[in-house]
């Protein structure tokens, strides 16, 4: 009796490892990440007309808006791409990113009802935030390739290239970059809310300094030196420029460029880790 | 039996007042001390969690060196005023916060019955509902299949369960939410019996079944109650809190006794100074004994005399006076009023005294808290006294005759007279 004692299946403390992560515990939860997923991707649409279609437009005429402005007003040259086909691809991606981030970012504030009640390992809200937003981003694939297709078929030597394997590799980048950066940010609004203020512009900033409309080497070309140097590297830049190239077959690519943005990535994902962690345990206290 | 919960030395501390840029600055220090190896220096100071007092301290423990154990298979009682620690004890035990020192050391898996409906959301049906709120609770959800039938009955919205619940009504939302938290099976179990809601009928079904859980199936049980009678009936053992300290523990019986002791110390007016620094001021309400001694308590079929203390910073003319005395439920007895019976009432800049009397008073013995309300002449309302002063009404002969087992047969006495003409 007395050795039994000790076996504590949990301990609720103030103290806490500094990435304190359960796997165990995740895994216990892992309907309810689902059921979250669900909510998520189900629920967005509910009593509209268009109902998914919603999906496909707001990329599409993102994309057009883009093609007409920059590639019509400001003649940014895309290499030979269809401006449209260019753009829509560097939005679907930028896009993922973009959801990511916003969406963790609110992780605390947004579900301080739920959190204020019941505990589950608060990992599940950006977890599904990533993962349902990684449903819609294969949703807006789709309308890209038939994009795609179409401008194949109508004539556009358009073709994509091995480094096409690289894809689910950028496809991790792109959710750790979001959810590292997304899980610091709502760990820091939860006392003091003027991230979140920042955040609403910065994120429109940061794609013009992404290379979102227009490709790396006009800005290499066009812009002051400082402001090229941010772009490339940038590790956004350097996704949005991958993707396009894997796909498209122009602009560039570098292996020290894939190297250094998944470090980058991993890091600012640990960065976020511990961040949250530190935070998840009695934020309700102060939000 | 083995202990299953153990808490030790846990403490909470919070900060009182905004979260602004003063807490930027303790922020800081606090992590200079941290990176220097030093203990956190707020830690030090802070106030003894009693609402009314004033403080001048930035911080206060809602909870303070709380240490017990629970067996396995004991229902453990935690009873206490308002605001005496109940709530946070339970949040930390439900990992919603973590406590500022100690640790609980559990072997079981806590699940708490606190809060019904968390996570419902509006545009998903019924069923589907049952299936979030279900894993949101910590079931899985072949657990939750499992039981589905049984949750859909016990809810009685079997005819909805396909019905976004937007659609639905508060109660039929209630009675959803508590239909899944209710079978929940975890190894510890957190009952708030607070929150027994919804109509008449759903009520005792819900006490019942949180009567069930407690009892019949052996579970081990924390539960909070405001109500002794079910305190009583379920629980082995009773942990008694006030201001964030656990005052006293041990058998049900005993522990209750002492909380209603508690609860009977009220004959003193508690009232914070006039911060607000309001033209009128009730400064203290009494009655007196026939000695004269300041007192609450009258017995029933004296003569009630309630003097009210009032400051006033200028002089009132034709000032309102009303006063309410309230049941036990809170229910309105009666109500008092200078312009009922059209007398005119003044205030002169200083103390004034105002005596309100009643010939005989015609209630059974029991507490009867007052409301005194003053407006000034353009019916503006200047203070308000609520609750904060009691009548203590004791056994008494009000028919002068001796006996005193006429009481129980009336709600409240009257005088009458009987005879043959």
């Amino acid at each position: 009796m007395k050795a039994n004692d000790e076996n504590w299946l949990y301990e609720i403390s103030s103290k806490h490892a500094l990435i304190d992560l359960n796997f165990a515990e995740l895994w216990r939860y892992r309907d309810l990440l689902f059921l979250f997923v669900k909510r998520d991707i189900v629920t967005v649409y509910k009593q509209t007309i268009l109902g998914p279609l919603w999906f496909f437009i707001q990329p599409l005429f993102t994309s057009i808006v883009f093609t007409l402005v920059f590639n019509g007003l400001g003649n940014i040259s895309t290499g030979g791409i269809p401006p449209l086909l260019f753009n829509l691809a560097g939005i679907t991606a930028w896009n993922y990113f973009r959801v990511c981030l916003t969406g963790t970012s609110n992780t605390f504030r947004g579900n301080q009802n739920i959190f204020g009640k019941v505990y589950f390992p608060r990992l599940i809200m950006p977890l599904s935030v990533t993962i349902s937003n990684l449903l819609k981003f294969g949703i807006q694939l789709l309308i890209l390739i038939c994009v795609y297709i179409y401008y194949t078929a109508t004539g556009h030597s358009i073709t994509p290239n091995l480094y096409l394997l690289l894809f689910p590799i950028y496809v991790i980048m792109m959710a750790l970059l979001g959810m590292g950066a997304g899980m610091i940010i709502s760990a820091f609004t939860t006392k003091y809310r003027d991230l979140q203020v920042l955040l609403g512009f910065v994120v429109n900033l940061l794609m013009y300094m992404s290379a979102v409309p227009y490709p790396l080497a006009e800005a290499k070309n066009k812009f002051p030196s400082f402001v090229s140097d941010f772009v490339e590297f940038n590790p956004l830049t350097q996704i949005i420029e991958g993707f396009r190239f894997m796909i498209l077959n122009t602009g560039s690519f570098s292996w020290f460029g894939v190297t250094y943005t998944f470090l980058f990535s991993v890091i600012l994902f640990l960065v976020g880790m511990i961040v949250f962690n530190k935070t998840e345990k009695s934020f309700i206290d102060t939000i | 039996m083995s202990v299953i919960l153990k808490a030790e030395n846990i403490s909470k501390q919070y900060r009182l007042g905004l979260v602004g840029t003063g807490s930027f600055t303790h922020d800081v220090n606090r992590w200079w001390h941290a990176i220097r190896g030093k203990e956190d220096p707020y830690l030090k100071v802070g106030a003894l969690n009693d609402r009314s007092m004033k403080t001048s301290e930035e911080y206060v423990w809602a909870l303070q060196d709380i240490n017990f154990e629970v067996k396995d298979g004991e229902v453990l009682g935690i009873i206490g005023k308002n605001g005496a620690g109940k709530s946070t004890l339970l949040k930390l035990l439900s990992r919603v916060t973590s406590p500022t020192t100690g640790v609980i050391k559990t072997k079981g898996r806590i699940a708490s019955l606190l809060e019904v409906g968390t996570g419902f959301h509006p545009e998903l049906t019924g069923k589907e509902n049952i299936f979030l709120n279900g894993a949101i609770l910590g079931m899985n959800k072949s657990e939750i299949a499992e039981r589905l039938e049984e949750i859909i009955e016990f809810s009685g919205c079997e005819m909805y369960i396909d019905t976004p619940v937007k659609r639905y009504s508060s109660g039929m939302r209630v009675r959803l939410a508590f239909a899944v938290a209710a079978h929940l099976e975890p190894d510890i179990l957190v009952i708030d019996e607070v929150l027994a809601v919804g109509d008449a009928e759903f009520q005792k079904k819900a006490i019942g079944k949180m009567q069930d859980i407690s009892k019949g199936e052996g579970r081990t049980v924390l539960f909070v109650s405001h109500n002794m009678v079910s305190v009583q009936q379920l629980c082995t053992r009773c942990i008694l809190m006030e201001n964030g300290r656990i005052k006293t523990e041990g058998p049900t019986q005993e522990i209750i006794d002492e909380y209603l002791k508690l609860n009977d110390e009220t004959d003193s007016f508690k009232r914070t100074e006039n911060t607000a620094l309001s033209p009128v001021f009730i400064k203290d309400v009494y009655l007196l004994s026939p000695k004269k001694i300041k007192t609450n308590k009258v017995q029933c079929g004296h003569e009630l005399n309630i003097f009210i203390e009032i400051s006033a910073s200028e002089e009132q003319g034709n000032i309102r006076m009303e006063i309410g005395i309230d049941g036990k439920r809170g229910e309105r007895l009666v109500y008092l009023s200078n312009a009922l019976i059209e007398r005119k009432l003044t205030l002169n800049s200083g103390v004034n005294i105002v005596q309100v009397h009643i010939d005989k008073v015609p209630f059974l013995p029991g507490t009867y808290p007052l409301t005194i309300r003053i407006s000034n002449e353009s019916g503006k309302e200047v203070d308000k006294v609520q609750n904060n002063f009691k009548i203590q009404v004791e056994e008494g002969d009000f028919f002068n005759t001796g006996k005193l087992n006429v009481l129980s047969k009336s709600k409240f006495l009257m005088e009458h007279d009987i005879f043959k003409i």
